[in-house]
C-alpha cells in the first residue's frame, strides 16, 4: 500500500517536474536559435508535447484501428470488408444498432425537455429554494455510471416469488398483491432498455438544467417585456421569445448528450451485460475486443461508430469556426 | 429578473410587470413548488434507498425492502456499520474496497494534475503566438473533442501488451493524459483567448519572454479555467470504468468502479456489502462536486464537449 502511494507521489512530482524541465529545456533550445528561427520553433516547443500526446493516444491509434478493421480477428491477414459485411448481416448486431438508435432517439430529447422544464420552474423559486433544487437535480452528474446502476438496484431489483422484494418497483407490485417482475428481462417493446435509459437520463438532466437555466437568465429582460406589452401570455413568451434565444444552448446540450449516448457502455455493461436484448454498440465493442479477442470485429464496430459521429464532428467544427468569427 | 417595485412609484412598464403573474424569482405558485419538491424527492429516492440499505444488516436487507426501514427507523436491530467495516477490508465478496479506494486516488491524482501543465503551455501557444498551421491544428483538436476514446483502444491494448504495460498504473495515467488532452487544451485556450490582450502586449514591451509571461502572468490569471478542467478530469477519471477495466483489470491495482462492477453478480455471501461499496465509490466525487460546483458549472458553460 505504502509503495503504491509512494509510486503515485513519484508520478506526480516526476510528472510535473519532468514536464517543467522539458518545457524549460525546449524553451532554452528554441531561444538559442537565431532570429526568425526562434519565433518559428518556439510555438512548437510550447504546443509540441500536447500535440504529441494527442497524436500518440488518439490520431495514430485511430488510423491503426481503421487498418485493423480490414484484417482478421488476430490481425494476421487482411480480409477486406468481411468484418463489416459479417457484422451487418448478423441479426444480433442489427438488434444492437436498433437499440442504439432507440437510445439516440429517446435520451437526448428527454434530457433537453426535462432539463428545460426544471430550469424554467426552479427559476421561479426564491434563491435558496432554487439553489437547493438545482443542486439536488444536478448531483447525479457526479456519480459514475457504475454507481448509478448500483443505486438504481434500489428501484429495479428483483427477488424470486415468495421472498421479500428489495427493489421499490417490485415492492409496490407486492403491495398490490401482484407477483414480482424481473424488470431487466422484460424486453417486450424494449422496455428493459427504457429502464436503462432512465438511469442515464437521471444522471444527465442536471447538466441540461444548469446550462439551459444560465441561457434563460441571459435572455434580455426587455425582449420579454416587449412581449408582455404586446399582450402575449406566459406560454407564448416562452415559446416565441425565450426558446429562439436559447436555441444555441439547446443544441449544445443535445449534441453533448447525443455523443455520450452513441458510445454508451458502462450502464448497460453493469446492469445487464447486454443480455435480454439490451445490447448496445459500446458494450458489443468491449465484448469483441476484450472477451472475444476479435480485433477485426472490434475495430470495424468503432469505425462504424466513428462514421455515425462524423456529422456531429462536422457540426462541432463549423460551430467553433462561427464562434471564432464572432470573437 | 423582475425587480421589486415600490407601490405608486412604478413607471407604466413596471405596473404591467406587477399586474401580470410574471416569471421572476419568488413567483412560484404552490403547485410549482409542490411539483419541484416531489421531483427532488423522486430524484434523491434511489440514492436514499442505497444509503439506507448500506446501513442495514444482511438479515434485514434480505427480509424486507429498504423502504420498510423508513416506517420503523427505531428498530435498532436492523442497523449496522458492519457492512462498511467489512467491505473496506478483506471479506467474503473477494473485493477489498479499502484497497480499491487508495488505488482510485493513485490513478486519479496524477492523471488529473499532469495534463494541466502540458495543456496550459499548448493553450498559450495557440492563443498568444503566431505560427504556421496553428488554426488547422486547433480545429483538429476541436474535432477530436467529440471522438470517442474507443477508437484508440484496440491498438493501445496491443501496444501495451508488447511493452508489458497492461495492469500498471503508468498505463492508465498515460491513457488518461492522452484522452483528456483535447478537452484540456480547448478549455484553457478558450479562457486565455478572453484575457485582455493589452496586459500581454505590455509585458512584451517590457521585454518579458514568452516563458516569463506564461509563468508570471498567464498561469495566475487562468486559475479559474485550470480549476474547471481539473474538476472535469478528476470526475472523469475517478468515474471511468472502460479504461480502467481494460488497462488495469481486476488484479491488485483495481480501482473502485471496476471493483464495484465486479460485485454486481454476487448472490450469496457478500451481497449485503454492495450498497456500502456503492456508497464508498460515489462519496468522493459527490464531495468534490458539491464543494467546487461553481468551477464545474463555469467549465460546462464554456461549451466543452467530451467524446
Amino acid at each position: 500500500m505504502a509503495i503504491k502511494i509512494l509510486n503515485a507521489l513519484i508520478a506526480i512530482v516526476g510528472g510535473i517536474g519532468g514536464a517543467m524541465l522539458l518545457f524549460w529545456i525546449l524553451n532554452k533550445l528554441s531561444e538559442s536559435l537565431k532570429g526568425k528561427w526562434e519565433d518559428r520553433v518556439k510555438p512548437w516547443a510550447f504546443a509540441g508535447p500536447a500535440i504529441l500526446a494527442i497524436a500518440v493516444y488518439l490520431i495514430y491509434p485511430a488510423l491503426v484501428t481503421l487498418q485493423l478493421s480490414f484484417a482478421n480477428a488476430k490481425s494476421t491477414k487482411y480480409v477486406g470488408l468481411k468484418n463489416y459485411t459479417d457484422l451487418l448481416s448478423e441479426s444480433e448486431f442489427r438488434q444492437v444498432l436498433l437499440n442504439n438508435l432507440l437510445w439516440i432517439i429517446l435520451v437526448p430529447a428527454s434530457v433537453v425537455v426535462l432539463g428545460l422544464g426544471v430550469a424554467v420552474l426552479a427559476d421561479r423559486l426564491r434563491p435558496t429554494g432554487e439553489k437547493i433544487t438545482k443542486t439536488l437535480i444536478f448531483l447525479p452528474m457526479a456519480i459514475s455510471m457504475v454507481g448509478a446502476a448500483t443505486i438504481w438496484r434500489a428501484v429495479y431489483d428483483y427477488q424470486p416469488v415468495g421472498t421479500a422484494q428489495t427493489g421499490l418497483l417490485n415492492g409496490i407490485r407486492a403491495w398490490f398483491g401482484k407477483d414480482p417482475t424481473s424488470w431487466y428481462q422484460l424486453d417486450k417493446l424494449h422496455f428493459n432498455s427504457l429502464l436503462l435509459m432512465i438511469i442515464l437520463i437521471w444522471t444527465q438532466v442536471g447538466y441540461s438544467m444548469v446550462l439551459l437555466s444560465a441561457a434563460i437568465k441571459s435572455v434580455p429582460e426587455d425582449t420579454i417585456e416587449a412581449g408582455r406589452i404586446d399582450g402575449a401570455g406566459e406560454r407564448k413568451i416562452f415559446f416565441s421569445i425565450i426558446v429562439p434565444q436559447i436555441w444555441g444552448t439547446v443544441i449544445t446540450v443535445f449534441i453533448t448528450v447525443l455523443i455520450g449516448v452513441m458510445k454508451v457502455f458502462d450502464v448497460v455493461y453493469v446492469a445487464t451485460n447486454g443480455q435480454f436484448n439490451t445490447d448496445v454498440v459500446g458494450r458489443r465493442f468491449y465484448y469483441e475486443m476484450f472477451t472475444n479477442g476479435n480485433n477485426g470485429y472490434a475495430a470495424a464496430i468503432v469505425v462504424l461508430l466513428m462514421i455515425a459521429i462524423t456529422p456531429v464532428l462536422i457540426y462541432q467544427v463549423r460551430h467553433f469556426k462561427r464562434e471564432e468569427a464572432n470573437r | 429578473m423582475t425587480t421589486t417595485v415600490q407601490p405608486g412609484t412604478g413607471t407604466p412598464d413596471q405596473v404591467i410587470k406587477q399586474s401580470k403573474p410574471g416569471s421572476g424569482a419568488g413567483s412560484a405558485t404552490p403547485i410549482v413548488r409542490t411539483v419541484l419538491f416531489l421531483l427532488c424527492c423522486l430524484w434523491m429516492l434511489p440514492v436514499f434507498g442505497l444509503l439506507i440499505s448500506s446501513f442495514r444488516t444482511r438479515t434485514a436487507q434480505g427480509e424486507s425492502g429498504w423502504w420498510t426501514a423508513i416506517a420503523n427507523p427505531l428498530d435498532f436491530t436492523q442497523w449496522t456499520l458492519n457492512n462498511y467495516a467489512q467491505v473496506l477490508g478483506d471479506n467474503a465478496s473477494g473485493v477489498n474496497m479499502g484497497k480499491a479506494f487508495i488505488n482510485s486516488f493513485v490513478v486519479t491524482v496524477p492523471a488529473t494534475i499532469i495534463p494541466i501543465l502540458i495543456a496550459a503551455f499548448a493553450a498559450y501557444a495557440f492563443t498568444f503566438m503566431e505560427w504556421k498551421g496553428r488554426d488547422v491544428v486547433f480545429v483538429i483538436i476541436v474535432g477530436l473533442l467529440v471522438v470517442p476514446n474507443q477508437v484508440a483502444l484496440v491498438p493501445l491494448l496491443k501496444l501495451y501488451k508488447q511493452l508489458d504495460l497492461n495492469g500498471t498504473f503508468l498505463a492508465v495515467w498515460l491513457a488518461h493524459i492522452g484522452f483528456g488532452m483535447p478537452l484540456a487544451v480547448y478549455i484553457l485556450r478558450n479562457y486565455m483567448a478572453g484575457l485582455p490582450k493589452a496586459v500581454i502586449e505590455s509585458a512584451k514591451i517590457d521585454g518579458a519572454s514568452h516563458f516569463t509571461t506564461f509563468w508570471k502572468l498567464i498561469m495566475p490569471m487562468s486559475t479559474p479555467a485550470l480549476a474547471s478542467f481539473a474538476i472535469f478530469q478528476f470526475l472523469w477519471v475517478w468515474n471511468d470504468l472502460l479504461v480502467a477495466l481494460i488497462f488495469l483489470g481486476r488484479g491488485d491495482n483495481t480501482i473502485l468502479t471496476v471493483a464495484l462492477q465486479g460485485m454486481q453478480g454476487q448472490t450469496g455471501q457478500g451481497k449485503e456489502l454492495i450498497p456500502a461499496a456503492g456508497f464508498i465509490t460515489i462519496l468522493v466525487p459527490i464531495v468534490v462536486f458539491l464543494a467546487l460546483q461553481r468551477f464545474f458549472i463555469r467549465g460546462m458553460t464554456s461549451g466543452a464537449v467530451k467524446g
